[in-house]
């Protein structure tokens, strides 16, 4: 029984949503709030959402938020007594805990005991089976002979998963069907592990096929209390990372959950555990479920347990870092409808799901209505590489689960993200699919669906495309210096031809397209084929477009790159004028090299066949005493040289033929 | 401010007139395909095979993006069987880089872009549009030469186009020259006289005399590209101030160079609300009379024109069949001048004092004309209408803001004198379909005629010939018929554009924009009025 000690001051350990989220119950809490920053964070928002911030200094996680002494320096700086690590970065250091409760610093988590236990997988396994935890055949490896190995690999059975001692995150993990495969295995594992972890040790573990995730949320206090707060299933995974997840489970019945929640207590206790923690399952067809890991910190997808118990997990860890005993007791947690949670991530689905980057120039929130978003960014934000690319979470609570579904991809569609690209339509082809509406969720569901990475528009191009051409002219009328009254284009003759313009959407192909717009009507002549477009309250920002008898609400934003955004309820799209009339590369015109003026020529540096780049000196004249050099304009081939050494020329004598790349001239 | 009523639709002569407009039109857009054809299929098609842009796209692609085009004598040559209307050339006035400027574009594709008298003509008037109302001129050149068989029509009066191409120059207002092909002979003075020149490398070729001439006249064997290339011009005779890469670099180039103009109207801008008219602007179709004697209120047709419907009355109750008044365009406020029916002495003294107060107050004025002309009779001759007439047109005449003509009507007469027709030097002149001008219409002259001849022959004793005079006078119905027509005044390039009824606000904005690049200034001498 330790004695209630408040917190008056939380620096919070991390950046992005988390930080945000963090921040926010904090201030509810009355708790002065200190964000911290690397220097490409400088202008995020969590460091705006803090009372006071504290620059790390560097770029790299290692450099800032990872770095234990310049996170402690800056708690003694901003005077916090506490410190909330968030999820990743130090979330699960044993060795900073440590560091915090010798600074006389409350760190926010469990203790540093218990973060080390389960963050070793054999021990934490051996612990959990000790526990009672139900969990999967393994084998220790040990030496390099590998029959042993095999002989090993006997009693787990096949398929195998090979895994990191002190892995995480798929590294160093291989998955083995078949015994021959085995060696090669354990030693791509071991390579591994030890380049990722410092530590090459694997071990074997019997794999599920195509299990579900399911975890349990567990919370413990000083005062030997220990609940569990339901299950969450994160079975949708891409790059073993969870993207969506959701409170209840649809596999999980009452007595199944009640099992689960058990077992997840019954280890949470053995280990003396205090603040928030998820005990990690996989669940199989058969009602059958195995311990998987235990991570000793908040979850990414906490908002689903929040939404659906109606707690504020934030608020209890800090409660219960405080010293205070948790304000309920297992009978009162109750579920209440169903709670989804899609991760916003800065990537490229259709390009293996790799992180994209850039300025996030406008960011903002669809009107559906009761959606709770977890943002760690806002307009005019800047995505970099250095750091996991979550954008934000989006949450959506409802009575049932279809409805909640619904409501998350109507929010995900609305979204106006112009920027890098995102999973947005990915996460809304995934909630609107007939298998999860089914709930056909296994840790498969990605791989098995790979017509959701490039879902297509539900929106007709042509919509947003008449948005993005009325819209620009519209701007651009609604802007001239002169004559503005007069009508997009408007010429005297009567049957005179439209305007031209070529317009691409996002990488595509190249439209070149006629159009007209007068009053409300535009004409669009694309490939053969011309399209009649109604456009109502057409405006610098957008338009109603009607066309094939529907009516779309088109938004239309225009970057400070040029770029076209446009959003309607459904579909988000960008668009890129070509220029009419492009830059020419000014070497075009400079030709081949002639004399500037009349002189004597002094050297000549190439010879027939040599290729030169752009600027090279070919020539040197000398008149007046001074020498001239004269260049090539543009990267080609000496085809011929018309002077030599000695020779007296006339001003614009020809001197060097080039051929200018691919001219053939 | 008075805010003008419609009873137009009520009209029984609505109808009639919306049927006769459209008729108009379509043969409007008979005309209007055969300009735009551009010479025609096998001729654009072999010069877009050259790699090469139509004349309208140049100019396309030279406008701002969106931009109105407000192109003059566009059916120019339309009167003349052995013309192409259009003539080969396009004019017009657009804005570039922000700036209105007047565009001249050669037509290759339309006989070869050689130059025919009515295009001297369509040039000349354009360059007088930039001189007048001081816009940038931009040529855009590639042209055959003279159509030496009409040599004779042609030679004297094109001199002119470089005389006042320099005569700009020297008045402070720019010109620009971009040279995608030929410009031989004279031509090669259109650069050769412009202050800025781009050349189009490999395909601009400028010279006094081609090839067959300097082998003719000093047995020089010499190719196109070394006689008159662009690289020649840009690196030794100095012709070509900018080489282009092609036609597009061409063009972008010309954008720069007006950009680079940094040009400043010197004209008061828009300084009026310019919300639409109240009343539908396609109702104009039923504002242009379709008979002539049968005159459509003229308040009808400013209703539909002016911003808001809204026109301040100068003595609406004296004079009125002229109707006066204070209103605006686009924002630019105009004085109005409208006819609803023959002039009169009080009509005429009433124009005067109007046309005066617009001077000074420096405000520009609209006619819109839709006379048959002076009333005539002893009564009216004693009661001094040449005297109140000479009022009239002493004041058009000494005028100096700028005066806008709409030929709405009927136009004979010295009424067409009075309300600033072609001769008065009017800023723009503007015709509908409806529109109808001559000294006097056929049937009144064939008759004039008939009572002349028959009085000769009484006098001289002979018997009049009736079948004669019948056919004197049938012949004349339908000549007077054919060259009073709005086409053929139009192909004359009598105006500036015959236009659709219901595009004359735009139009009217557009003209009222080109002439506020000027100043806006009034008269302070007047010639003495004859009272």
């Amino acid at each position: 029984m330790s004695e209630a000690v408040p917190i008056r001051t939380l620096l919070v350990a991390n950046r992005g949503e988390i930080a945000c989220r963090v921040i926010r119950t904090a201030r509810e809490m009355g708790i002065r709030t200190v964000a911290v920053h690397s220097d490409p964070d400088a202008g995020a928002l969590h460091v705006r959402a803090g009372d006071v911030a504290v620059a790390l200094g560097g770029s790299t996680s290692g450099e800032s938020y990872l770095d234990q002494a310049k996170i402690l320096a800056a708690a003694e700086r901003a005077g916090a007594d506490a410190i909330h690590p968030g999820y990743g970065f130090l979330a699960e250091n044993a060795a900073f805990a440590e560091a915090c409760a010798a600074a006389g610093i409350v760190f926010v988590g469990p203790s540093p005991e218990a973060i080390r236990t389960m963050g070793l997988k054999d021990l934490a396994k051996a612990r959990a089976r000790e526990a009672g935890v139900p969990v999967l055949e393994d084998a220790e490896i040990a030496g390099d002979d590998r029959d042993e190995w095999l002989a090993a690999a006997e009693p787990v059975g096949y398929p195998l998963l090979v895994k990191a001692t002190a892995g995480g995150g798929g590294r160093g993990m291989r998955l083995v069907t078949e015994a021959g495969e085995l060696a090669d295995a354990v030693e791509g594992a071991r390579r591994e592990a030890g380049g990722a972890f410092g530590n090459a040790d694997v071990f074997l573990e019997r794999y599920l096929q195509v299990p579900r995730h399911i975890e349990i949320q567990v919370f413990g206090d000083s005062h030997g209390n220990v609940v569990h707060l339901l299950e969450r299933e994160c079975s949708i995974q891409r790059r073993h990372q969870k993207v969506i997840e959701e409170c209840p489970s649809p596999a999980v019945d009452p007595e199944l959950r009640e099992r689960m929640g058990e077992t997840a207590v019954a280890l949470a206790r053995s280990l003396g555990y205090v603040g928030a923690g998820t005990v990690e399952y996989l669940l199989d067809d058969s009602g059958d479920f195995f311990f998987l890991e235990m991570n000793t910190r908040l979850q990414v997808e906490h908002p689903v347990t929040e939404e659906v118990t109606g707690l504020d997990l934030v608020r209890l860890q800090l409660l219960v870092a405080q010293g205070e005993p948790l304000p309920f007791e297992q009978a009162d947690v109750v579920a209440s409808g169903h709670a989804i949670e899609a991760r916003l991530y800065a990537e490229s689905p259709a390009g293996g799901f790799s992180p994209t980057f850039g300025t996030m120039w406008r960011y903002e929130h669809a009107s559906v209505p009761r959606i709770r978003y977890e943002d760690g960014i806002d307009s005019g934000s800047e995505v970099t590489t250095f750091y996991d690319p979550l954008l934000a979470k989006v949450v959506a609570h409802a009575p049932g689960r279809v409805e909640a579904a619904g409501r998350l991809a109507l929010a995900l569609r609305g979204m106006r993200l112009h920027g890098p690209c995102t999973n947005r339509d990915f996460l809304a082809a995934v909630l609107d699919g007939a298998d999860f509406l089914a709930g056909e969720t296994r840790t498969d569901f990605v791989d098995a669906h790979p017509e959701l990475v490039e879902p297509g528009s539900r929106t007709p191009l042509l919509f947003h495309l008449a948005a993005a051409v009325a819209v620009s002219a519209h701007r651009r009328r609604a802007t001239a210096p002169v004559a503005g009254h007069a009508p997009p284009g408007w010429r005297l003759l009567p049957g005179s031809p439209g305007r031209r313009a070529t317009w691409r959407e996002g990488d595509g192909e190249s439209l070149e397209l006629e159009y007209r717009l007068a009053a409300s009507r535009l004409t669009l002549a694309l490939e053969g084929e011309t399209h009649e477009v109604v456009l109502g309250e057409l405006g610098a920002d957008g338009a109603r477009v009607r066309h094939d008898g529907i009516e779309r609400r088109c938004e239309v934003a225009v970057g400070p790159d040029g770029s076209v955004w446009v959003n309607d309820s459904e579909t988000q799209s960008v668009w890129r004028q070509q220029p009419r009339l492009p830059e020419t590369d000014e070497a075009v015109v400079s030709g081949n090299p002639v004399a500037s003026i009349p002189g004597t020529v002094v050297a000549v540096h190439v010879a027939v066949g040599d290729r030169v780049e752009s600027g090279q000196t070919l020539v040197v004249l000398e008149a007046m005493k001074m020498e001239h050099g004269s260049v090539a304009a543009a990267a080609g081939v000496v085809e011929a040289i018309h002077v030599e050494v000695g020779q007296y020329v006339e001003a614009h004598a020809k001197l060097v033929t080039l051929s200018q790349d691919g001219s053939g001239e | 401010m008075a805010v003008l009523a419609s009873t137009l639709r009520s009209s029984p002569d609505y109808e009639a007139n919306r049927a006769a407009a459209l008729d108009a039109l379509e043969h409007v857009r008979e005309l209007a395909e055969v300009v735009l054809a551009a010479g025609g299929q096998r001729s654009t098609t072999r010069h877009r095979e050259r790699g090469k842009l139509l004349a309208r796209e140049r100019v396309d692609l030279l406008l701002d993006e969106d931009a109105p085009f407000l192109e003059l004598s566009a059916l120019g040559g339309a009167h003349d069987p052995s013309e192409t209307p259009g003539v080969g050339v396009i004019t017009g006035i657009g804005p570039v880089s922000g700036v209105e400027c007047v565009v001249i574009a050669n037509q290759p594709t339309v006989k070869g872009g050689t130059m025919n008298p009515t295009g001297v003509t369509k040039q000349l008037r354009a360059l007088e549009i930039a001189a007048q109302n001081r816009l940038p001129v931009v040529s855009l050149v590639e042209s055959g030469g003279a159509d030496l068989p009409k040599q004779a029509d042609i030679f004297v009066p094109a001199g002119r186009i470089f005389h006042d191409l320099t005569r700009l120059s020297a008045a402070g207002i720019p010109t620009v020259a971009l040279v995608f092909g030929n410009a031989t002979a004279g031509g090669a003075y259109v650069p050769g006289m412009s202050e800025y020149t781009v050349f189009v490398r490999n395909a601009a070729r400028v010279f006094l005399g081609g090839p067959p001439l300097v082998k003719m006249a000093i047995n020089e064997d010499v190719d196109e590209e070394t006689l008159g290339g662009a690289d020649m011009h840009a690196r030794e005779s100095g012709l070509a101030d900018y080489l282009a890469a092609d036609e597009h670099d061409a063009i972008r180039l010309g954008r720069q160079i007006v950009a680079d103009l940094r040009w400043r109207k010197l004209g008061p801008g828009p300084s009026l609300a310019a919300d639409e008219p109240l009343h539908d602007p396609e109702e104009l179709l039923g504002c242009g009379p379709a008979d002539l004697r049968r005159p459509v209120e003229a308040r009808e047709l400013l209703a539909r024109v002016l911003d808001g419907s809204r026109l301040e009355e100068f003595k609406p109750l004296y004079g009125t069949t002229l109707v006066t008044g204070w209103g605006s365009i686009c924002g630019f406020p105009v004085g109005v001048l409208a006819n609803n029916g023959i002039l009169f002495s009080a009509e005429s003294r009433k124009g005067a004092h109007f046309i005066q107060l617009a001077n000074a107050r420096d405000t520009p004025l609209l006619f819109v004309q839709n006379i048959t002309g002076f009333m005539v009779g002893s009564a009216y001759e004693r009661g001094g209408i040449i005297k109140d007439g000479a009022k009239l047109i002493n004041a058009v005449a000494n005028s100096t803001v700028p005066h806008v003509t709409l030929m709405a009507g009927a136009s004979y007469g010295a009424g067409n004198y009075g309300m600033s027709g072609k001769a008065y030097d009017p800023r723009f002149v503007f015709t509908w379909p409806s529109h109808r001008i001559a000294v006097m219409g056929g049937r009144e002259l064939g008759g004039v005629m008939s009572i002349v001849r028959r009085g000769a022959a009484e006098r001289s004793g002979t018997e009049y010939d009736e079948d004669a005079d019948a056919a004197m006078r049938a012949e004349i119905e339908e000549l007077i018929a054919a060259q009073s027509h709005a086409v053929y005044a139009t192909g004359r390039v009598w105006d500036d554009g015959l236009i659709d009824p219901r595009d004359t606000r735009n139009v009217l904005g557009l003209a009222l924009s080109a002439i506020h690049s000027a100043p806006v200034q009034g008269a302070t001498h007047f010639a003495p009025f004859r009272m």
